[in-house]
């Protein structure tokens, strides 16, 4: 065990600042992998599309400049 | 906005709660009594304390959420809202990091909330001896994702010596063609590259995956994605692991190879039996 304080989420185990992962590869594993361990009355959104996500969260960033426009689904 | 929270139209009674998870491991790693590391320093998702829930020789990390934030409607919505999920995302995947840090653990997919206890208990019991399996596989092992791009020499081939007279119809007809076809090469050559690369690199994991492609517009990387995979390695093949990546990408300059590492096994939970 590194001699590192796993409080301070500032540091990797090699004690250098850890660097920020990437938006799109932490949404690829937490959204697109992980168990899904589902039960009658589990809610769980674990098969939403990632693409579809990334589209529509792009859209809702850029539709705040523009004439919002109605869904298609 | 929800249609069920227009003023007016709230339930009475304090907002309700659910249970969001992080990770399962087995619930000898949270008992106090072993010696458990401490977890309650830990902050969800939400805001509240990470806990440990168990249920027969599991035990799942969680915290408590109000469903007014993360119930199945306003979840919906703000899983389009890139910005929600940024920060959701982090927190989750902070306490999933630290914890697997300190114990084999399964990543519980984003955004999987239980109504209670018992029904987190419940659904578990169902998989009950797959996850058992699931966490002996992953044991002592962290995840390497690689990525491979066709590098942006490709992009644009040129072609060979035009027919005909320079600057005739004929010559610029030859020399789009031939660019179509050198295109058509080098890109053929790329993803023979990305499959060679993913075969040499399965060949020294325990286990490997290859994910589907990331969405263009979330990485803004333009050029095309070949090769998307997850490696599950002894957590002592780091620095081995590292060193092949960097001759594989030595030995293929048509790609471009991005490697980054280690994460819990997100990869390698058991979650990707929906067809991804």
């Amino acid at each position: 065990m590194t001699d590192v304080d796993l409080r301070d989420p500032g540091l990797s185990e090699a004690g250098y600042p850890a660097e920020r992962v990437s938006l799109v590869d932490l949404l690829d594993r937490v959204l697109a992998g992980g168990v899904v361990v589902t039960g009658e009355i589990t809610l769980s959104i674990a098969d939403v599309d990632l693409v579809v996500i990334s589209l529509r969260a792009l859209l809702t960033s850029v539709s705040a400049l523009v004439e919002p426009q109605p869904e298609g689904d | 906005m929800s249609e069920r929270y227009l003023p007016g139209g709230r339930p009475p009674g304090p907002p309700e709660e659910g249970i969001w998870s992080y990770a399962i491991t087995e619930s000898d790693r949270v008992s106090a009594a072993n010696g458990a590391p401490d977890l309650s320093w830990l902050i969800g998702v939400g805001g509240a304390q990470v806990r440990a829930i168990t249920c027969s020789g599991l035990a799942v990390l969680v915290s408590d959420v109000s469903l007014a934030e993360f119930g199945e409607t306003a979840l919906r919505e703000h899983l389009e809202d890139l910005e929600w999920l940024d920060e959701v995302a982090r927190l989750h995947h902070n306490v999933v990091e630290t914890a697997g840090r300190l114990f084999p653990l399964l990543p519980v997919r984003l955004a999987t909330v239980y109504s209670g206890a018992a029904a987190l208990c419940a659904a578990l019991a169902d998989h009950h001896d797959e996850l058992l399996d699931a966490l002996r596989r992953v044991g002592g092992r962290v995840e390497w994702g690689v990525k491979a791009y066709a590098a942006a020499e490709q992009a644009e081939a040129t072609g060979g010596p035009a027919a005909g007279k320079p600057g005739s119809g004929l010559a610029y007809l030859q020399r789009r063609r031939d660019q179509l076809a050198a295109g058509r090469e080098a890109r053929a050559a790329a993803v023979s590259g990305a499959r060679a690369v993913h075969a040499g690199l399965a060949g020294k994991a325990a286990a490997a995956v290859v994910r589907p492609p990331q969405s263009a517009q979330l990485s803004k990387v333009r050029l095309p994605m070949l090769l998307n995979a997850a490696y599950l390695l002894d957590a002592s093949d780091g620095t081995s692991f590292t060193a092949a990546v960097a001759a594989e990408a030595t030995a293929h300059p048509e790609l471009r190879i991005e490697l980054t590492g280690p994460w819990p096994p997100y990869s390698f939970a058991g979650g990707d039996d929906d067809g991804r």
